[in-house]
This record gives C-alpha cells, structure tokens and sequence, in this order.
C-alpha cells in the first residue's frame, strides 16, 4: 500500500529561496510530518523543521499545505489523491528562518503586553470558588496551543506588515476575552482591546476561527462579544453585523 | 575565546516544563538571576501533552483523603522502593501547590461546590486528580508561561526591562554543564536557529529536562526526551539511581504504524472504559496480584458499582498500577487473544454516552477520529503499552534537589530520581514537578547565598565542551544519525523493554558498544544553522548513555518490580527492596554501584498494616521498625 508522494517543500532562508520538488515513500496513516521526517532522515537532513509532540497537542508544527495553515502532525495523507502535488511552505505571515521553520515572537511580545491575571488580594490560595458555568467561557480559550495559525491567517497583519505594532491578533485579542470572562479577575478590561490591542481593526471575517485545530470560535465567542462590551459599540456597525450572523450567547 | 557570546547569571535552569518553570519561579523570588533555558519555543515543552491531571489530596471529592493516604498511595505503587522522605514532601506538599496555580490564573473543573474537581486514576484510594478535561498537562503549562510573563511584567515596570530578573532563552540547547575545581560553573549551549555557541557563566544549574522515552521505538514521548539532563549530570560527576524502573504505559495507539505509542489518558479506564480481549472478556479480573487481592472488585457486577458508590465497593481491575495493566495487556497479546493489530480493546462507547465522552474526554476523540478514523463514542479503541516514563534519574538530596556529588547541580521533574520508587502513580508526576520543582529552586538559591567566591569559566574548560558539539562536523565516518538512531530505538523496544531476560539484556549491553563505536563515526552535513541532523547527532550520545545505565541497572536487578519485569527473575524479592542501583559514568562506560535505600522512619510506617509491611519488607527490616513482634 506504500506510494510515492510528489512533495513540493520550500527550502530556503531570509535571503531568499525556492520550492525543491521530491518524491516521497509514504505508508498507510501517515501524516505530512512523517513525511517531512522521512524527507529528513533519506534525502534531506539539514530540513528544518519544528515539532514535539506529534499528537495535535503543542502546535509546533504548523506550515501552509497546499496554501492552508495546518498542523503537520494532524493532517492525514489520505486526504490528498496519490497523484496530487502536496505543497508545504512556511507561515507566510512570519518572517522565515530556515525552511519551515519562522521566526514567531511577534507572538510573544504581544503576549507580553497583556496584563495578567490579578487575581482578588484577600482571597487565599485553596479558598477559590468557581461554578463550571462560570469558567467554562473561559476554558474554552485556554484550549489554545499557541500554534499561531489564526495569527498566520488573520488578514489585518498577513497583508499589512505595518498593523503588527497596533493589532494584537486573535489569539491575542482571546487572551483579554479570556480574562475579562475570568470570574475572579479584578482588573477592568473593557475597553483595553479596542484601545491597545487594535480590536477595532478586525472585521469579523472569521478566518482566524476557521483554521484553530482546537475548533475555538475565536471570532463569535471571543472577539465579537468583547467588541459588545466596549463602551461605544453602537458606532461599530461591524457588531451589529456579527450579532445578525450569530445567535447572541446569553449573558 | 572572545568571539563567543556570553551570559553572566546567579542560577540556570536547563527546561522549560513544570518542574523547570516552577523552580524559576522560586529562585527568581529568591532575588537571584535566573535564566531559562529550553530546547523548543517557549509554552511546548512536553508537560503540554499532560491529559489525566495532577494529584493532590485536597479532599474536595472525598474528605476521607489526606497527605496520609496519598503517601501510602505512592509507596505502594513504587512498590516501597521510593525515597521515602521524597514521598512524603510530596504528598504534604502537592495540594498547596495545586492551589497555588489558581492564584496564578489556572481554570480547573469545578465540583458542585465549586472547588477543584478530582478524578479517579489507577492506584489512588480517592478521586484526587485534579484536571481541565483530559488536556492538564496544556493548562499547567500555559498557567506557569503566563506567570512567568506575569513576573516580568512585573520587573518591566520596576526597570524598564521585561528580562531584567528572568529571561527565557528559547530553542537553545545545552551541550554540556561546566567545571571549575569540582564545582559547577555554567553550561555551554547552543542557538537552534544559527548554531552559535553560548556560554552562561552560573554558579548554580538545575536540571529539568525531563526523560528518555526518544530511546525506545513506542513511545508517548515528545522529541525533546532524549534524556539529555539524565546524560549531562552523569558527564558532570552525577549519579543516576533506579535506571532499570521504566514506565511502560499500558494504553497507546496501536494503529496506524505511524502514531503507534501515543497515549491514551488512564482517564478513559477513571472514567468508566473497560479493557476486553478478542474474545470479548474484561481480563483484567484474571490479572489482579496477591498483593492487591483485597483491594480491587472481583465481578463485573462489583466493579461497575464502583463508579457510583466508591465508599461501598472495591475498585475495577482496569485501575491497577499501570505496571499490572501494561503486563496484563502484553500476556494477553501473547496468549493470541489480541486484536488484529497487535493491542487489546478499551471501550467507552458501550458504558458512556457520545456526550460525555465528548465533553470528558474531547482530546481523545479528536485524536481517535483524526488520526486512526476510530469515532471512540461508537467503536472500542486498539490499544498496547508504550513506553512513558522514566521513574530513574539524577540521584537528589530530597529536600533541596542537590545532586549527589556535584556541588551547585540541582534536579527537579521527570529527570530526579527516587521519588516514584519502582513505578509512578498517574498524576503524580505533574504534582511532582511542582513540588520539587520549587524546592531545587530554593536548593539552588539557598546555595548561591552561601556560595563565597563564583567560580570563574576557564577557556580549557570551554574548549572542552565545543570539541563534542563540534565532533559531529570533524568525524571522518559516514554514519547517519537518523539511522542509528532508529537502530537505538528498535534494539531498546525489543532487547530492555517492557520484559526482561538476562540473555536479552547482555546482549544489548554488547550492541551498545557498537553503536557506541558507530555513533563516533557519525558525519552530518551542512552548516551549523537550524541543522536537525547534527543536534540528533548530539542527542544520540545522550540516549546511548542513557540507554547503557538503563541496561546496566536492568541486568543487575535479579527480581520483578514496577518498571522491571524479568522473565527470568518473575516475582518480587524483599532482598532487592533493599537496594538501590545507581549508575555512575567513568568516561568510557557506564558502572554500577549498589547502594542502601533507607528505610522509612516508624512513623510512616506505621500508616500501614503489619501485614501488608510484610509483602515488602524483610523480617530483619521489621524488627528494626520495632514491627516485627507477633
Ligand atoms: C502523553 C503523556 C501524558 C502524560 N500525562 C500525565 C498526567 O496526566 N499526569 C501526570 O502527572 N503526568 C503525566 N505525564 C508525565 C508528565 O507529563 C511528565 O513526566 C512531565 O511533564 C515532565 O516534566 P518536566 O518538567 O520534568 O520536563 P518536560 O516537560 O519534559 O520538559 C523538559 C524541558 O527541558 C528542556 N530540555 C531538555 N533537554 C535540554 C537541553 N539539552 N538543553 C536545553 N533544554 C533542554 C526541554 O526543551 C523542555 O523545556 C504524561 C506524559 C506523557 C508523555
Ligand atoms: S475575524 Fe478578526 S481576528 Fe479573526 S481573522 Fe478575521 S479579522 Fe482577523
Ligand atoms: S486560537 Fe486556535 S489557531 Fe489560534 S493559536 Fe490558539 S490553537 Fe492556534
Ligand atoms: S507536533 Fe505538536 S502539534 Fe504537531
């Protein structure tokens, strides 16, 4: 049952590079990142690549197949006809390092602008209580990998390069839905997305939901009820938008 | 020596997982400088793909629990041969630290109550897991990343530097730990991305750079266990203690080939999955040992009671210590009454409905139905034992987390030994990395404040340690890493896995010398930049050292406990409870010492029966305990 896959693979560095054509032996389940391994082990070993879990858990690996964000770890070869050209280049929106391998810490500055949890100063550790109802909300957001996609994908910083300074990104933007839904959190954080963290310039295109290999709903639970709560929302005819497409959760 | 970047701190730490994390946390709080160093992007170190959750007997499912029955818990799934004192620490300590990580921000599942829920797992007496659905290991990660941001944050508005105090160095891997006259002195490392060296000059370094599954061919293990902590301290002077103790888990994928080993959370066997042969029977019940006897149900009937009424009933089978289950599962196999690729079946689908399992097990459905097209709400699932964790590793002072013999080495996590004896109860290891976590990082502080003078870093000593990262480019041979690496790992699964003979294992040891030679003659091509062929050249004289006190230790223990089963030795020998093996490097070969474990002082003891004292303990050691009257 073993084939050979053509595999298309960007090879390259800042300076530049270019797509190497390879064939492939591939067995049955495999994923692409057997394949890119196979790839590095017979015919290529100085590719690089970043992976560590293999199991869709850490989101290290994710690169552009045939165009689309996806994890290389979950992304079966039996979704592709044999004969199909698979194409795997780096995340566009990130600056290449080497191969597949981008430069992400766009990501982690932005994380770093979020302040963090502030949990209420009287409340001792073990005296925590919190329905399931109510953390819920949150729990969802913390599915996250971190595996960047969604930031990848966003097209407020994939074709704009100079919105990166004021556009936090989706994950991001998340990040602050999911404290402000914390139900223990202190600090008011109603209108530090739309103020800080360029809230205002997403459109609710709902790219960033479509491709999150946790199946988040970035856009309909996160970024549109945040743009609800900032405090002049009725001039954002976007919101409006969001709330005719999605049934409103109750509060 | 000039040419090479340099980085002065008070305290390194080697890891990014919990235990790494957690010990930065408290040496940063110390008031020292703290480096964190790790070999992938910040927030992935394999802690991520923790599922069952973490142990800690806060009692908020059953109030019968305590630090008494969770200490009693971890002896007897370490068979006794725990440090005990390590044991101890752990289960007083395990639930402030949980709470703790609630202050931090992390979103447990509630109860009713609303306190931290808490789940069943294998060998714990009460619910006392605490989770967020079967994906623990992501939220402990994320809670620590984010404290750690939030300290810096922190130092950001004090100095205007977010790294002022700690700062993360990512996709950096540490080559070898530095010397000056006995002491350590720093690490030399090197950038993933351009493979430039670096040399931070510390007088402390704590390791936390978890275990050594990438040695074996099925494993649950991410690519970062490739036991280079395990390999560091043993070429700094270090001992590594009860190597032969290796978690077999007894549930990973099976099929397709190429996601064989990945786990499958103990949480589907908590939460009510059943393990069926072929033939449809729930073996289990045929497996359970003299030494349980009392303690698990003997009919289905009783057995599935159990999930309702705790307090009335005794346990399944399916919740023995994953030693039992991963032995049951391989006889199974063996006797022909497997499934068609080689595993037993675990169903769910029968006993839960498609709502709960997805709502209490979503990763595991996902996992299923993305990559084996298994929908786990509708079909039982295949699955074998993979192997999972390491209980052996750098010999501590429990206390502090000081390596043994090496002044200014700490240990913490997957990577210390002695804490989980012969076998680790599930849950136990992230409540473990944050218990000893936090402790080596007070050891580490407390021994820089009464450190004199710094050692200095000699350029001898540097050059020494570039000549082995450098090696792989220099060599003359034309051996591929890759491919000997997969030698490694079939060699291991097949010659010192899950059983053991003496015949077997000799002649691992034989191959290991080989592979040793060849492993000299391994050539990569190409620059230093991002270069995956050279850092696996690098990580393959870790995992071959590793692999030989592994073997070493596994030849010498005449007996089956835990993690080491030996055909040839098949039941457990009080005499062997007595000893600890540790194994030392002495530049060319890895040799063994057998050294006394001690033995639990009579307080501890007396948390359990004379008689079940006496399924693993010697008459002699009774006495001594003042126990041994009739
Ligand atoms: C699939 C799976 C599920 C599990 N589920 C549970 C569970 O439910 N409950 C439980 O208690 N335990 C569980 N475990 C076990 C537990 O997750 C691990 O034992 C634990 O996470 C190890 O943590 P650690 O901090 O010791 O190291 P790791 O998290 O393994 O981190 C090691 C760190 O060291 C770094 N490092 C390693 N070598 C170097 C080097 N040379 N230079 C620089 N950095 C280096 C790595 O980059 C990484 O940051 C599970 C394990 C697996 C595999
Ligand atoms: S919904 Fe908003 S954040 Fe998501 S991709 Fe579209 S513009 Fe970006
Ligand atoms: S929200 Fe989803 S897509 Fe975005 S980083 Fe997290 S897991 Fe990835
Ligand atoms: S390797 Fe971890 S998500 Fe793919």
């Amino acid at each position: 049952m073993g084939y050979l896959a053509k595999l298309r693979v960007w090879r390259g560095d800042k300076s530049g590079g270019q797509l190497v054509d390879h064939s492939v032996e591939v067995s049955e389940g495999e994923v692409v990142l057997d394949i890119i391994h196979r790839l590095q082990a017979t015919q290529a070993p100085d590719l690089a690549v970043r992976w560590n879990c293999k199991a869709g858990k850490c989101g290290s690996c994710a690169a552009e197949i045939n165009g689309r964000p996806r994890l290389m770890c979950m992304t079966r070869m039996n979704t592709f006809a044999e004969d199909e050209e698979i194409t795997v280049t780096p995340m566009r929106t990130f600056p290449v390092i080497k191969d597949l391998v981008t430069d992400v810490s766009f990501n982690y500055e932005k994380a770093r602008e979020v302040p963090a949890f502030d949990p209420p100063k009287d409340l001792a550790p073990g005296e925590y209580r919190m329905a399931q109802v109510d953390v819920q909300r949150s729990q969802e957001f913390r599915k996250c990998i971190e595996c960047f996609m969604c930031q990848n994908v966003c097209h407020v910083i994939r074709d704009h390069e100079d919105n990166k300074e004021a556009f936090s990104g989706p994950r991001f933007l998340m990040r602050i839905a999911e404290l402000d839904m914390h139900p223990l959190d202190q600090t008011d954080r109603k209108n530090m997305a739309q103020e800080e963290h360029g809230l205002g310039m997403c459109n609710i295109t709902k790219c960033c939901t479509e491709v999150c290999p946790e199946h988040i709903k970035i856009t309909d639970n996160a970024i549109i009820p945040m743009k609800e709560r900032v405090v002049d929302n009725k001039y954002d005819p976007l919101v409006w938008l969001g709330r005719t497409i999605t049934r409103r959760k109750s509060d | 020596m000039s040419q090479i970047e340099r980085h002065q701190y008070d305290v390194v730490i080697i890891g990014a997982g919990g235990a790494g994390l957690r010990a930065a946390i408290e040496a940063r709080a110390n008031g020292f400088k703290t480096a964190i160093i790790c070999k992938s992007l910040f927030g992935k170190a394999h802690t991520v793909m923790a599922e069952g959750g973490i142990a800690a007997s806060m009692g908020n499912v059953n109030s019968n629990d305590g630090w008494k029955v969770h200490f009693r818990d971890t002896m007897r799934g370490g068979k006794f041969q725990n440090q005990w004192r390590m044991a101890e620490l752990h289960a007083k300590e395990s639930p402030d630290r949980v709470w703790e990580l609630e202050t931090y921000g992390a979103l447990f599942d509630r109860t009713d109550e609303g306190k931290i829920s808490q789940r069943n797992f294998g060998g714990h007496e009460y619910p006392r897991l605490a989770h967020v659905g079967d994906r623990t290991g992501l939220e402990l990660i994320r809670t620590m990343q984010q404290k750690i941001v939030s300290l810096q944050q922190e130092d950001f508005r004090e100095s205007g530097d977010y790294d002022a105090r700690m700062k993360v160095f990512a996709e950096l891997t540490v080559v070898e730990i530095l010397k000056t006259d006995g002491k350590v002195s720093g690490v030399l490392a090197y950038y993933r991305e351009t493979g430039e060296y670096v040399v931070f000059e510390a007088p402390a370094v704590v390791l936390a750079t978890g275990g050594i599954g990438k040695s074996f061919k099925v494993t649950s293990n991410s690519w970062e266990g490739t036991g280079d902590g395990h390999a560091l301290a043993l070429r700094a002077g270090g001992n590594l203690m009860g190597m032969e103790f290796i978690q077999f888990h007894p549930t990973g994928m099976v099929w397709p080939p190429s996601v064989k080993g990945i786990l499958v959370t103990e949480s589907v066997r908590g939460d009510g999955g059943v393990l069926k042969n072929s033939e449809g029977r729930r073996f289990m019940f045929d497996y359970i040992p003299a030494v349980f006897k009392d303690k698990y149900a003997e009919t289905e009937e009783e057995a599935d009671r159990w999930y309702t009424d705790a307090d009335n009933n005794r346990r399944p089978p399916e919740l023995l210590p994953r030693d039992e289950v991963a032995r049951a599962i391989n006889s199974e196999v063996k006797a022909g009454r497997g499934t068609p690729h080689g595993g037993v079946y675990l169903d769910v689908s029968t006993r839960l409905s498609a709502d709960v399992i997805k709502r209490r097990l979503p990763s595991m459905w996902h996992q299923f139905k993305e990559l084996a097209d298994v929908d786990i709400t509708l079909q039982p699932m295949e699955v074998g034992p993979t192997c999972h964790y390491v209980m052996g590793g750098v010999q501590v002072d429990p206390d502090s987390g000081a390596a043994t013999g090496v002044p200014g080495l700490f240990a913490a996590g997957e990577v210390a030994g002695g804490m989980h004896g012969s076998n680790r109860l599930g849950g136990n290891s992230l409540s473990d990395l944050l218990v000893f976590g936090r402790r080596a990082g007070v050891g580490a502080a407390e021994y820089v404040k009464n450190l004199g003078a710094r050692p200095s870093v000699p350029d001898s000593e540097i050059d020494r340690a570039l000549a082995i990262a450098n090696a792989p480019f220099e060599s003359n041979g034309e051996e591929n890493p890759y491919a000997l690496h997969a030698e490694l790992q079939q060699m291991m699964n097949d010659l010192v896995g899950i059983i053991r003979d003496e015949a077997e294992v000799q002649e691992a040891l034989d191959k290991l010398e080989v592979l040793k030679e060849r492993a000299a003659k391994v050539k990569v091509a190409g620059t230093r930049q991002f270069n995956t062929g050279w850092h696996l050249a690098l990580d393959l004289w870790n995992m071959l050292l590793v692999s030989e006190a592994v073997a070493k230790s596994a030849l010498e223990r005449k007996e089956s406990r835990g993690g080491h089963t030996r055909n040839d030795y098949p039941t457990m020998d009080a005499n062997w409870r007595k000893w600890n093996l540790l194994t030392k490097w002495n530049g060319k070969n890895v040799e063994l010492i057998k050294e006394e474990n001690p033995l639990m002082p009579r307080e501890l003891a007396e948390l359990f029966d004379v008689e079940e004292l006496k399924k693993y303990l010697l008459p002699e050691e009774l006495e001594q305990l003042g126990m041994g009257g009739h």
